[in-house]
């Protein structure tokens, strides 16, 4: 056991592991990690969450909705992966490094984000719609003055739960690609055998650490986004727990 | 030429409401006309479409059929929300928006109107005061305020951009009875000064009888029973259904409508603190009673039994005993009754500030209720 806890140290004071240019060392492997997760994030941002506003608000594509959730629950994200590889590989468009894992990691994303952006404008108290329509409010108004305001808690935890999920799976990108961030070290270590334990070990380590930095920088997001007024009394709800990683 | 103004401000004509999947209609062919600055309440038992009505006339809610047009014009020439900016609304739930301040949520259709700066601070300080609200709630949000504080900021918010015409859909049906007697008389103090055209929505015939200038009583299924005063009503409710929804007491509630000034007072047994005790006796014989009332100028000193008068001295110079029962002459006749029969000599003092008008007894209320 000693044995072992040597070695994950040794590992992590290894020449040129903290060098900010080596492609082998942390920084670089956190940054290349980052970049495939947050592009994802953010695409799948922009692709889900306009759509599920307006039909929320328009109070259709219910049933649309509910199948979203069902098929992100179903999605194995690996298989994606692999798919989307394959799909690269074979037409040569776009290269297989970076922009297979991120479509993955999108179709990922989209299931959560497009839920709890639903639920989280249905779920806006509906007198305080009304009294808005009432008002004179048009319906474009009630959408961005009303509704977003208020969802924007319930639509960012949406957004959190995705990030976390694809910081995760971005990982496993690292078996198909030559991308995956901190993956790299799980992957290439597990290669090496016995001997690569400890690349293992401390590739599981900063991922976990990089999670809950994502985790602990959302809350924070989501204090700061969500309107004064309704902070004491509108408890952050996860609504949809969405595809398993 | 001078220019005619309609005393209809709100007209239903023909109005029908069949929801989408459903067959019957929730309003079947309403007409009805509401007169300019009047108060009229659609009450109802749940399933007539007293809300639905209540939501036609702003279009939350569209109509299948039929016009309604507020003063003078089809409310359909302009789009909805154009329309709604010129029309307070006030909902049971209320529905601040909880995301924004006291002061914002008050402002909310002076800047849709697109007012100024200044104007729009101005009138949120009249509507505070107006409303009785304390000035520094304007930073607050609304859920740091009391239920009857948030009902009186719907109203404010609805008062804003001083609309001639107001829906109130069960404003206060959510709040407790206390709170709500209170605001019912605000409600009533605000409209003496301000005569807005107002259609009421509730289900309680008693808020109906105490708030309404004229009452709608609808049936399940949208159908108009009576529309009326609520005195017409309650003398001559239209059939059975209206009867029976007026409930027990019907009398009691007709009499809280009636002033006692507008009841048969009578001078009364009474004579200046002058008179003769010889005088006395007789003004008591004739008026049937063994006691007699004495009379400082325009003030009712007292009164005294008959046979406790010294003949030797003028009434005045006796001690009287206090009236235990006087009354304002806008008391409601249930009031004065309520006061009658807590009083040995039978009778209510009325005064008009500190003017003795004259007595009130028991038999003149009955004859007030037979017609």
């Amino acid at each position: 056991m000693s044995e072992l806890l040597a070695e994950v140290a040794a590992w992590f004071a290894a020449e040129g592991r903290w060098s900010l240019t080596d492609s082998g060392g942390v920084p670089f492997r956190t940054a290349q990690h980052l970049y495939v997760s947050v592009t994802a994030t953010v695409l799948a941002v922009l692709i889900a969450i306009p759509p599920a506003l307006v039909l929320a608000h328009r109070r259709t594509a219910e049933a649309f909705a509910s199948a979203v959730v069902n098929i992100g629950r179903a999605i194995p994200s690996f298989g994606l992966i692999v798919i989307f590889w394959l799909i690269a590989a074979r037409t040569g468009w776009l290269g297989t490094d970076f922009w297979p894992l991120v479509g993955a990691l999108v179709a990922l994303a989209l299931p959560p984000i497009f839920t709890n952006t639903y639920t989280a404008v249905r779920e806006v108290d509906a007198p305080t719609v009304e009294a808005a329509r009432g008002m004179g409010y048009d319906e474009t108004r009630i959408l961005t003055e009303i509704e977003l305001p208020l969802a924007t808690p319930v639509m960012l935890a949406g957004v959190r739960l995705a990030f976390v999920q694809v910081i995760a799976t971005t990982a496993i990108g690292a078996i198909v690609t030559n991308g995956g961030g901190l993956g790299r070290y799980i992957v290439d270590g597990f290669a090496q055998g016995v001997g690569g334990r400890a690349t293992v070990i401390g590739g599981a380590l900063l991922l976990g650490a990089l999670t809950l930095l994502a985790e602990a920088g959302f809350g924070g997001l989501q204090r700061l986004l969500t309107p004064t007024g309704v902070r004491r009394d509108t408890p952050v709800q996860d609504v949809t727990v969405g595809a398993a990683g | 030429m001078p220019e005619t103004v309609s005393q209809t401000m709100i007209e239903l004509d023909q109005v029908t409401k069949v929801f989408a999947g459903t067959t019957d209609p929730a309003v079947d062919a309403l007409s009805l006309a509401v007169p300019r600055g009047e108060l009229v309440v659609l009450v109802g038992p749940s399933g007539c479409g007293k809300t639905t009505t209540l939501k036609m006339i702003n279009r939350i809610v569209e109509p299948t059929s039929g016009t309604i047009t507020i003063d003078g014009q089809d409310q359909r020439t302009r789009p909805g929300y154009a329309l709604r900016r010129d029309i307070g609304y006030v909902i049971q739930q209320i529905g601040l928006f909880p995301h924004k301040t006291i002061e914002r949520n008050i402002a909310t259709v002076p800047r849709l109107l697109g007012w100024d700066t200044h104007a729009i601070t101005a009138r949120v300080d009249e509507l505070l005061a107006l409303m009785d609200l304390d000035p520094a709630m304007r930073s607050r949000y609304p859920a740091e305020l009391s239920g009857g504080q948030r009902q009186r900021v719907g109203v404010a918010r609805a008062l804003a951009a001083d609309p001639p015409v107001m829906l109130m859909d069960e404003p206060y049906g959510a709040v407790d009875p206390l709170v709500r007697a209170r605001l019912q008389d605000q409600l009533l103090e605000l409209q003496a000064d301000l005569a807005k055209t107002i259609v009421f929505v509730t289900h309680d015939i008693d808020e109906a009888i105490k708030l309404g200038d004229r009452i709608a009583i609808l049936n399940v299924g949208g159908l108009l029973e009576q529309y009326d005063t609520p005195a017409e009503i309650l003398r001559a409710p239209a059939n059975d259904f209206v009867a029976s929804f007026l409930g027990g007491e019907r009398s009691l509630k007709r009499l809280s409508l009636i002033a006692a000034r507008d009841a048969e007072l009578v001078r009364g047994p009474v004579v200046p603190a002058d008179a003769s005790v010889d005088e006395a006796k007789r003004v008591g014989a004739a008026e049937g009673v063994d006691w007699v009332g004495v009379l400082d100028g325009a003030r009712l000193r007292g009164w005294m039994w008959l046979n406790e008068l010294d003949p030797a001295k003028a009434v005045g110079d006796s001690p009287t005993r206090d009236f235990r029962v006087w009354i304002q002459a806008d008391t409601s006749l249930r009031g004065a009754v309520d006061a009658i029969v807590n009083t040995r000599n039978q009778v209510a003092v009325v005064y008009d500030g500190d003017h003795y008008q004259g007595m009130l007894f028991i038999e003149s209320v009955s004859r007030e209720i037979l017609g």
